[in-house]
């Protein structure tokens, strides 16, 4: 799960303060609000790339607050995927593996593995360069789940895909979610992404998140 | 007030018809000017190399082209020119080694991080760019006769050696290097860094595996750039490490040693070989590192 309690982030003139939520067990958690409301900057702060003015962040149960990024068991997709450019798709999907040191065969395995998960077999000799939205945000997505992390951290993955790829994504992210019972924190502006996937809206509202079942009204975009 | 049909469009409401032409016209002139004064200095240093009509019989295009080249590296003939090059090229290769070697963690630094007196960072590693070449190597020269400079000669000769041509070159050269590396970390996504880090790497690994294999066409660049700005230089070294022949002796000395003899062929001929040079690692940063990076180099 992820339980946030009492955060407070300082980014230049922007402020958030006291801000509390938690994700239970397996559960997908969309975090909407207007742009700039700070929805990422949570994110980042979760991640672990972004100091804590005060407040404790838990993940499955263990206090993450002071430790490392690297240590703190997560996947993390940005809104701009940031692939690794110098690296083929394989490269990026085993990448994780490569820092825990899993032996050769397993890695291959994973690796395997993800390409059926997320239909990238075609691709994992390619570099990202010539990927097509769709396809980088798979990868990326790959990347981020490849060592199993507890938890999954998602900026606006489907910001830049069209209504098609955007539907098989959903369809991709149940899967996801079947396969490995991840718990997910989704950062969308889409109601539909909410509606597909989320089985709690937490709303981001002038400094404060509120939690809203999901059929209640949703603010438009 | 003037009242016209409607339908029908005022020419007096109309802007007076520009002068677009003569505006080019302008920009054509004052840019070609300059551009002529470029080229017309190597063609003159080209036609200097030309063989004199009064060898009797036409030369073709390409016996022409021959003589030249002949002409061009004639003085390598000459021992101490041997030598000089190869000192050039030597000293050229480890100041451009040292100063990526230098730039990269400076580049970065002055990248990624914000601290205290980062301004004042970055204007002390403007100085050698701007600070006059034989001040820098007078300075180089005072430096060694303070007490830690002094405790350092006694174990390797540096003055009036050839050392000295490398300390003198890589003062300069490495402060350009400075500048790629940083436009370099500059136009990276520091989000490629950050996604390492959650995937399990500390921060030299998300450095070592990520970063710098995303630099470098950067660290070729800012290396490139430091060899042809080593193997111009000439104030500090002709201070700080002399112009002794067979010691400290330099493709630039050796131009200054020629042209102080009055033997314009050889010092001529010399140019010509450094101008090959120079172009040389024009093309490399041209279509190696990218315009970019080429720019961001001087301009920042």
């Amino acid at each position: 799960m992820i339980r946030v309690n009492g955060l407070s982030l300082r980014a230049g003139a922007f402020r958030l303060d006291d801000l509390s939520f938690e994700v239970p067990a397996g559960g997908h958690a969309v975090l909407m609000g207007r742009t700039g409301s700070g929805k990422t900057t949570i994110l980042e702060a979760i991640c672990g790339l972004h100091r804590l003015a005060a407040g404790t962040i838990q993940l499955m149960g263990r206090d993450v607050t002071r430790l490392k990024p690297a240590q703190r068991g997560i996947g993390y997709v940005p809104q701009d995927r940031a692939l690794f450019g110098t690296m083929s798709v394989r490269e990026n999907l085993a990448f994780a593996l490569r820092i825990r040191r899993w032996p050769r065969r397993l890695i291959e395995a994973r690796v395997r593995e993800l390409a059926d998960l997320l239909c990238l077999g075609e691709l994992l000799d390619r570099t990202p360069a010539g990927l097509s939205g769709g396809e980088s945000q798979r990868v990326a997505l790959g990347r981020a789940l490849a060592a199993r992390p507890g938890v999954l951290l998602l900026d606006e993955p489907l910001s830049a895909l069209d209504d098609q790829s955007r539907s098989q994504m959903h369809d991709l992210l149940k899967e996801v979610r079947r396969h490995t019972n991840v718990v997910t924190l989704h950062v969308t502006h889409h109601i539909e992404d909410a509606r597909q996937l989320a089985d709690q809206v937490l709303l981001l509202e002038n400094g404060a998140v509120k939690c809203i079942a999901v059929d209640e009204s949703l603010p438009s975009k | 007030m003037i009242r016209v049909a409607p339908g029908t469009v005022d020419p007096s409401n109309m802007p007076r018809r520009g002068s677009d032409g003569l505006f080019l016209l302008a920009l054509s002139i004052i840019g070609g000017l300059y551009v002529l004064l470029i080229v017309g200095m190597l063609a003159a240093d080209i036609a200097f190399l030309r063989p004199s009509p009064s060898t009797g019989h036409a030369l073709n295009a390409g016996q022409a082209l021959a003589a030249m080249a002949g002409k061009a590296v004639a003085p390598l003939r000459r021992p101490e020119i041997r030598f000089a090059l190869r000192l050039s090229l030597l000293s050229c290769s480890i100041t451009a080694i040292l100063s990526v070697f230098f730039a990269v963690p400076l580049g970065y630094i002055l990248s990624r991080f914000r601290f205290p007196l980062r301004g004042l960072l970055d204007a002390v590693l403007d100085i050698p760019i701007v600070l006059p070449p034989l001040v820098i190597g007078l300075s180089l020269l005072i430096l060694l006769q303070t007490p830690p400079g002094r405790f350092i000669e006694r174990h390797i000769t540096i003055t009036y050696a050839a050392p000295a041509v490398i300390l003198a070159q890589f003062t300069v050269a490495c402060a350009f290097a400075v500048r790629t590396m940083r436009a370099t970390f500059d136009q990276q996504n520091p989000r490629t860094e950050q996604v390492a880090m959650t995937l399990g790497c500390s921060r030299f690994q998300a450095f070592w595996l990520v970063t710098l294999p995303e630099a470098s066409r950067g660290m070729l660049t800012a290396g490139t750039l430091a060899w042809a700005r080593a193997l111009g230089e000439f104030g500090p070294i002709l201070v700080f490490a002399g112009t002794t022949r067979f010691r400290t002796e330099v493709l630039p000395t050796s131009i200054f040693l020629e042209f102080s003899v009055g033997n314009l062929d050889a010092a001529v001929a010399i140019s010509m070989l450094m101008v090959a040079a120079a172009v040389g690692v024009l093309i490399v940063i041209r279509f190696v590192g990218g315009q970019g990076l080429a720019a961001g180099a001087v301009r920042r």
